[in-house]
């Protein structure tokens, strides 16, 4: 799905470059759920936007290569492309989860105009009511009832504001979703349906789910493999459960270390592994 | 009901004010050291006209009673209150007698409010449309410029800029013309057309310091919203600059604005009183000016009441409308 | 790699008006003590000259040097708009501190007083003044109807910062440490308050001087003093405009709007810089 060779992106002017990403290499297959961990300054957001191809606020992508190997939404034919050329998949190909914080809405438009607004022009197909009633379907699909159209931000509840920035970004049939810190904020209980959500989401479309938390409990949960970011390097990557049961590099042992409970079996790890490691 | 409760705390202010505002007006006249009646019966005799005592006396009382003069304060004070706000009868003018002072003012008062509505309409979307491009791309060298126009303009006070447009535009090169003259049958062509060249120089001196005002305060408004997240937001979904601009910042960005809006009517008023007199245009500022001038008492308090109870009515809709406006406010 | 960085704009503005605003002061305090002769008086010099070495603006119709005759005006006008802003300040800021520290009945007799003068228009009641005063207003009545109705935009802010600020962390400590509630308002909120109260002053100066022009405009303040407005009046009514005498009238109107953009410079200025003191 998405290829990183030798990545080397930062701010500043090329005499004085601060590099966030320094050379990391990573392949993101199909249909899989990677988790990219570590701490705040890891490089980890740069990386994420350096996928979505977000280069605003001074980003720069100085070396190496982000490939993208994509089928045209409406032929299915190969669509490979660089990711400085991402911006026009976006809200068709790849979409976007933000952290559900109280202002990444639109705080004077009603729910329902913030779905449709970016759908591309063959979701928009068919009548109002047509599309209205699509949408209803599909959130009441992840308990969502349908006044949640004519709400306002303000009238949610986090976890609710969440879960529909989440069914936004999963209606438009995404081969790739990004998601950025999904889960932080929440209650526990809150967190726990998100992830099932989001995991809920994968399965069925079979696409490719990119979660960047700090939280290893949340990569634990849901992840296949992940990634362990660290001074804007990659340290390690593998199966979530391989990197759990036997850490390879010095931070990702401390991390895990950091863990409370560890040693206990899976299951129950997972509903106690809700440190927060900053 | 959070609403109504606002609404009724609002309702109940605006007459509080209004009260407030008439009840000062009432008494300043009356802590003066100069007698409105004494007054105009100077102005009486000074015009030549001989009076023996008896006639003066004559004249005396009945110019007490034309201002409301007689009895107790008391009665005075409620006498005053039952005239501005239930029939709105201020007797005659004095200065056009017998012509009464309502009339006049009624008159007037399409002339003002035409001119004040006009001119803030137009600025403000000029200004919006400057505002928001300037703010959406702060650094570039024309939002730069606009900006230094507008700080340029906006500390000018109306009647500065009137004065600089009259003596460039009716003295230097006289396009325009100095005084306001209307002729044609009332609201014929003709009419609408020397009304509408009539108030150009007048609008064009409001229009210009208001323009000033929603530049700098859009802009601000712009910037600040550029920067916050459900932009980037926006932004990340793929939308047109132009589909954010319109869809998400300006939204956000005119709502305080309607606030603001609410505070600059007094001095927008201020403002449009000195005008009207520069320009000699028949609005409620100028008939304030004739009253002055021609020491008409009656029709000074009318004048002057009114302009307390409009603007305090104006900034109140505006109030009242603002959280019809917003759906934070709205749907509490 | 540059060498200087482009001065923040907040610090540009205010650096901007500051020099401007010293040339006014320097015009309108120090030069009128140097007037060769007092230029109210008429036919001092002869009428109507242009503009020349002995007259650098000319002459008025009735024989008055217009340069020095500006010194006046800016200097009459300076110290009400100083005046005003001071004493409005001063009574704003301590109204607001009691409203917003108060609370109760006082906050709420304060407020509405405050909120009733906002939507009161001023110009109305001192025009309603000037003509009970027989047609003419001296400079220090209206300097005290400013007064009136301008206390109440330093008041406001002053209260909506008291009461936040009520709520902070660094006044509770302060509170809990045992300090007096005088020395918090001294040492802790007004330190905080400072910066607004600068902004909010050189705004209320420039507000004193626009209504008082205004009302000299249209001739209805202080005929005996010159101010800027009153050189404007006189200007007007003898017809300077007719007589294409553009001196005459251009330059007391080109004075007051740049020191009127001075003062605007000065006082974003310093709100600006104070937002960003707040944040940073």
């Amino acid at each position: 799905m998405i290829e990183i060779k030798n990545l080397r992106a930062g701010y500043g002017r090329p005499d004085a470059f601060i590099p966030a990403v320094d050379d990391i290499s990573l392949t993101i297959g199909d249909n899989e759920i990677i988790g990219i961990a570590g701490e705040s300054g890891s490089g980890k957001s740069t990386l994420l936007r350096t996928i979505y191809g977000d280069f605003t606020g001074g980003l720069k992508l100085r070396d190496g290569s982000v490939t993208g190997h994509f089928k045209d939404p409406e032929t299915g034919r190969p669509l490979v492309c660089e990711s400085s050329t991402f911006q026009k998949l976006w809200w068709d190909v790849i979409s976007y989860v933000p952290q559900g914080s109280m202002s990444v809405l639109n705080p004077i438009m009603k729910i329902e105009k913030q779905v449709t607004d970016g759908l591309p022009a063959r979701e928009k197909r068919g009548s109002r009511q047509e599309l209205r009633s699509r949408l209803a379907s599909f959130l009441a699909g992840f308990g969502l009832p349908e006044t949640v159209l004519d709400s306002y931000p303000h009238q949610l509840s986090g976890g609710m504001r969440q879960r529909v920035l989440v069914a936004i970004a999963a209606f438009v049939n995404p081969q790739l979703i990004l998601a950025d810190e999904p889960t932080t904020a929440l209650d526990v209980v809150v967190q726990k349906r998100i992830l099932l959500m989001l995991v809920e989401i994968q399965r069925r479309l079979k696409n490719t789910l990119v979660l960047v938390s700090h939280d290893l409990g949340v990569h634990y949960q849901i992840t296949d493999r992940i990634a362990i970011a660290y001074k804007g390097k990659i340290v390690e990557v593998g199966p979530t459960d391989e990197v759990f049961s036997n850490p390879q590099h010095d931070y990702t042992k401390a991390l895990i270390a950091a863990l409370p409970r560890i040693g206990q079996p899976r299951q129950e790890t997972a509903r106690g592994a809700v440190g927060v490691i900053v | 009901m959070r609403l109504l409760s606002q609404i009724a705390t609002r309702l109940i202010s605006y007459f509080l004010v209004i009260a407030f505002g008439l009840t000062t007006i009432f008494f300043v006249p009356r802590f003066a050291p100069n007698d409105p009646v004494e007054a105009m019966l100077a102005k009486v005799s000074s015009t030549g006209s001989f009076m023996d005592a008896a006639q003066s006396d004559a004249l005396r009382a009945s110019l007490t009673d034309a201002f409301g003069l007689q009895g107790s304060l008391l009665e005075q004070y409620g006498r005053f209150v039952k005239r501005v706000l239930l029939t709105g009868d201020f007797g005659p003018s004095l200065a056009m007698y017998p012509t009464p002072v309502s009339e006049l003012i009624g008159r007037a008062l399409p002339w003002t409010f035409g001119l004040l509505l006009s001119s803030t309409l137009i600025a403000w979307v000029l200004g919006n449309f400057v505002g928001l491009l300037a703010g959406w791309r702060p650094n570039k060298a024309s939002s730069r410029i606009m900006e230094a126009v507008a700080i340029t303009i906006y500390p000018i006070p109306y009647y500065i800029l009137a004065l600089v447009l009259s003596i460039l535009f009716s003295y230097i090169w006289t396009v325009f013309p100095l005084t306001t003259s209307v002729h044609g049958a009332p609201w014929s062509w003709a009419f609408v057309k020397s009304v509408v060249w009539n108030s150009i120089l007048p609008a064009a001196s409001i229009v210009i310091v208001v323009f000033g005002w929603w530049v700098i305060s859009v802009k601000a408004q712009t910037t600040a919203l550029a920067e916050e997240e459900f932009i980037r937001y926006a932004r990340l979904k793929g939308l047109s600059d132009r589909r954010i601009i319109t869809r998400y910042i300006l939204p956000n960005a005119i709502l305080p604005q309607i606030t603001f809006l609410a505070l600059q009517i007094g001095l927008m008023f201020n403002g449009s009183i000195v005008t009207e007199i520069l320009f000699e245009y028949p609005g409620l500022g100028h008939l304030i000016y004739t009253a002055v001038i021609q020491g008409d008492y009656n029709l000074l308090m009318g004048t002057i009441s009114l302009s307390i109870v409009a603007v305090a009515t104006a900034t109140m809709i505006i109030d009242l409308i603002y959280p019809l406006l917003d759906p934070r406010i709205r749907a509490r | 790699m540059r060498k200087f960085k482009i001065p923040e704009i907040g610090s540009f503005r205010l650096g901007l008006g500051l020099v401007l605003l010293f040339i006014f002061v320097v015009l309108g305090v120090i030069l009128p003590w140097f007037a060769p002769t007092n230029p109210l008086t008429w036919y001092k010099s002869p009428r109507n000259q242009g503009a020349s070495l002995h007259h650098l603006l000319g002459t008025t119709n009735l024989g008055q040097d217009i340069f020095w005759l500006l010194t006046w005006a800016l200097q009459n006008s300076l110290v009400l708009g100083l005046s005003v802003a001071f004493f409005s300040t001063l009574i704003g800021v301590f109204a607001g501190l009691a409203a917003g520290y108060a609370g109760g009945w006082v906050d709420r007799v304060l407020s509405f007083l405050m909120d009733a003068l906002l939507c009161i228009p001023s110009l109305p009641i001192l025009i309603l003044l000037a003509a009970l005063f027989g047609g003419q207003l001296s400079l220090p009545v209206v300097g005290m109807a400013l007064v009136l109705f301008n206390w109440p935009y330093p008041g406001r802010q002053v209260r909506a910062v008291a009461l936040t600020m009520r709520e902070r962390e660094f006044v509770n400590v302060a509170w809990f440490s045992g300090e007096s509630s005088l020395r918090i308002l001294g040492r802790h909120v007004f330190p905080y308050i400072a910066g607004w109260s600068a902004a909010n002053f050189i705004n209320t100066v420039l507000v004193g001087i626009a209504t008082e022009t205004s009302l000299a405009v249209i001739g209805l303040s202080s005929a005996q003093q010159a101010t800027i407005g009153t050189m404007i009046y006189w200007a007007l009514k003898y017809q300077a405009l007719l007589s294409q005498r553009y001196l005459w009238v251009g330059a007391p109107v080109l004075s007051i709007v740049l020191m009127f953009i001075a003062l605007f410079l000065v006082s974003s200025g310093l709100a600006i810089r104070s937002a960003a003191r707040r944040i940073g």
